[in-house]
């Protein structure tokens, strides 16, 4: 059986599936659950610094080939994070957990990574990506690079924890926007957030989501997840979470010989449920096995 | 590779007829194959303002009902329609109440849970169920649904009030325990109950007591429906109320520390439903 380990960060992973942020992530519940199903790590949804009201519903729609939501970032904050999600998940921990935090302001984000490095998670994620609260909080800050490594560097200074940036893909160039976040010190990244979306019920001639527009995900964005984590990793080297339209162990297996170290996982369980976790790992099993790959370390970054 | 089959996608449907239950309470019929089964739910879209689950209380393969308290924002709105104004819908979602034919049940419904309770007497009672309807209501003006159930063969109604102003003063577990107490060595004696979580733990208690199994319609606060967003998960076992309920069966729900103790609102933050 191929040896599925992989370090991320120095950080074990017994798998390369990590759930991504914003899916079943509102409690140390519900994350165990993800990893009593099959993932190897989670990543809590955004957290802020103070509770966050986000969008009414409906808040996502799909289909076959793609998903839109726009969830708007709801939260309870920090206290709820310091006080429950992670005392409750550390408590007999069953995996590692990366924290993704979000906030409107650069100070804001500096105090959130020190306030949830007291929260002991095994890596930080900086969400600094989503497209889905620009009219409240403007265009996120990985749209530009010198804003991003501003960010970073800030962020940098406040933990000695692994520090990863999730980075947009509604940019020119994404690698651009990586090589500045390495030089102000990020340790890793995550690509891609979603991408922009909407979508019109044509029988009420109104936009479906409350939010009108939405992030896209799901089936149809995995190409241009894996061109961005190519990208990324061609530019930094740095060690990448990849995500975006991954939904069976076979698409785990292409962004990793893009680049990516580990996989973010989260519209899979819209079509899958959340046993899937499960099942891709055991179809990565079957292929490694059938492709005589002992380990996952070969095939990282194997397609450059 | 197995893929769930779903759509997400809204059907958009007129408002065929408007029924006044209470003076709070409206039922929406719309015409239309849902395909609902009792205990599930449907989500209602009214497009730019919100979007919210609701229990189908009724649907025959030709017709659905949705039966409405006015308690918020979004059930005021609902309650400002007129027949022939349109809304989203998806669904049906969730689980549902499963019951064989020639079996005894016992449906225990707080307040409006009588709506969505109505559809298992419908269908029990067409199946040949002895079915014994228990609805506890403050006082008589929110009494719901007691006309048609009446109306069933096979279906005898209980009542009781806080108030004593109908039927018996007091709770509908005392109603519960003492047909519970008559009837306890029929076997297949099971207990549906859709109302506030503190008075579905009172109706679980009532049967561990006689060991009779109960399942329950739960109620947490949902966003997508669907299994994807995490917000109805319940601890401490992370089940879904959307997919893996909302009916549940007692007996997984008895021992978890959330049950009968708090919710969480659309920021995932606990309020206890009792005083701390």
């Amino acid at each position: 059986m191929a040896n599925l380990e992989v370090k991320f960060c120095g950080v074990k992973f017994s798998n390369p599936t990590v759930l991504a942020s914003g899916i079943l992530g509102v409690t140390a519940s519900s994350l165990k659950n993800v990893i009593r199903n099959g993932a190897g790590g989670v990543t809590t949804k955004s957290i802020w610094l103070e509770e966050h009201i986000g969008h009414k519903n409906p808040t996502m729609f799909g289909t076959e080939h793609y998903f839109v939501n726009a969830v708007g970032l709801s939260d309870a904050g920090m206290k709820k994070a310091a006080e429950e999600t992670f005392p409750e998940y550390n408590k007999n921990k069953p995996a590692p957990i990366i924290a993704n935090i979000v906030a409107s302001s650069m100070e804001d984000f500096a105090k959130l990574t020190e306030e949830i490095t007291k929260c002991d998670p095994d890596i930080i994620e900086l969400n600094l990506g989503c497209p889905n609260v620009e009219d409240q909080h403007g265009k996120p800050f990985s749209c530009v690079a010198a804003d991003a490594a501003k960010v970073t560097k800030l962020c940098r200074a406040m933990t000695k924890k692994p520090l990863i940036i999730k980075l947009t893909p509604n940019v020119s160039d994404i690698a651009t926007v990586a090589k500045a976040c390495a030089a102000e010190g990020a340790d890793g990244f995550c690509a891609i957030n979603t991408l922009y979306g909407m979508g019109i019920d044509i029988n009420m001639r109104r936009p479906i989501l409350t939010n009108k527009s939405g992030g896209l995900s799901g089936p149809g964005i995995k190409p241009s997840a894996v061109k961005a984590v190519y990208d990324i990793y061609k530019a930094t080297k740095l060690p990448i979470v990849g995500t975006g339209g991954i939904m069976t162990g076979e698409d785990v297996l292409e962004i990793m010989m893009a680049g990516a170290r580990l996989v973010g996982i989260g519209t899979m369980v819209n079509y899958r449920g959340v046993e899937g976790f499960g099942e891709i790992v055991k179809e990565m099993e079957k292929w490694c096995e059938e492709n005589g790959v002992k380990d996952l370390e070969e095939i990282i970054g194997v397609a450059q | 590779m197995h893929i769930k089959t779903f759509d997400t996608r809204f059907k958009t449907l007129r408002i065929k007829k408007i029924l006044e239950e209470n003076p709070t309470t409206k039922t929406f019929i719309f015409e239309y194959p849902l395909g609902g089964k009792p205990g599930q739910f449907a989500m209602i879209w009214l497009p730019g303002f919100d979007e919210k689950p609701m229990s189908i209380a009724f649907d025959d393969g030709k017709e659905f009902w949705i039966t409405i308290c006015k308690v918020g924002p979004f059930s005021s709105a609902m309650h400002e329609l007129n027949v022939g104004d349109k809304v989203g819908i998806r669904g049906p979602f969730g689980t549902s109440y499963k019951f064989k034919k020639g079996e005894n049940l016992a449906l225990v419904a707080g307040g409006y849970g009588a709506a969505p309770m109505y559809f298992v007497a419908y269908e029990a009672s067409n199946m040949g169920c002895h079915v014994d309807f228990l609805i506890g209501a403050r006082n008589k003006d929110l009494l719901l649904y007691t006309h048609k159930i009446l109306s069933l063969a096979n279906t005898k109604l209980h009542i009781s009030t806080n108030d004593g102003s109908v039927g018996v003063q007091g709770f509908i577990t005392q109603v519960l325990d003492q047909i519970l107490a008559d009837s306890h060595s029929k076997k297949d004696y099971k207990v549906f109950t859709c109302g506030p979580e503190v008075m579905m733990k009172a109706v679980g208690d009532v049967c561990d007591k006689y060991k009779t199994p109960a399942w329950l319609s739960m109620e947490k606060y949902m966003k997508c429906g669907i299994g994807v967003c995490g917000q109805c998960a319940i601890d401490d076992t992370g089940a879904l109320c959307c997919v893996d309920g909302p009916v549940m069966e007692w007996k997984k729900l008895r021992k978890l520390p959330e049950m009968g103790e708090y919710h969480r609102d659309a920021q995932g933050k606990k309020h206890y439903l009792r005083a701390k």
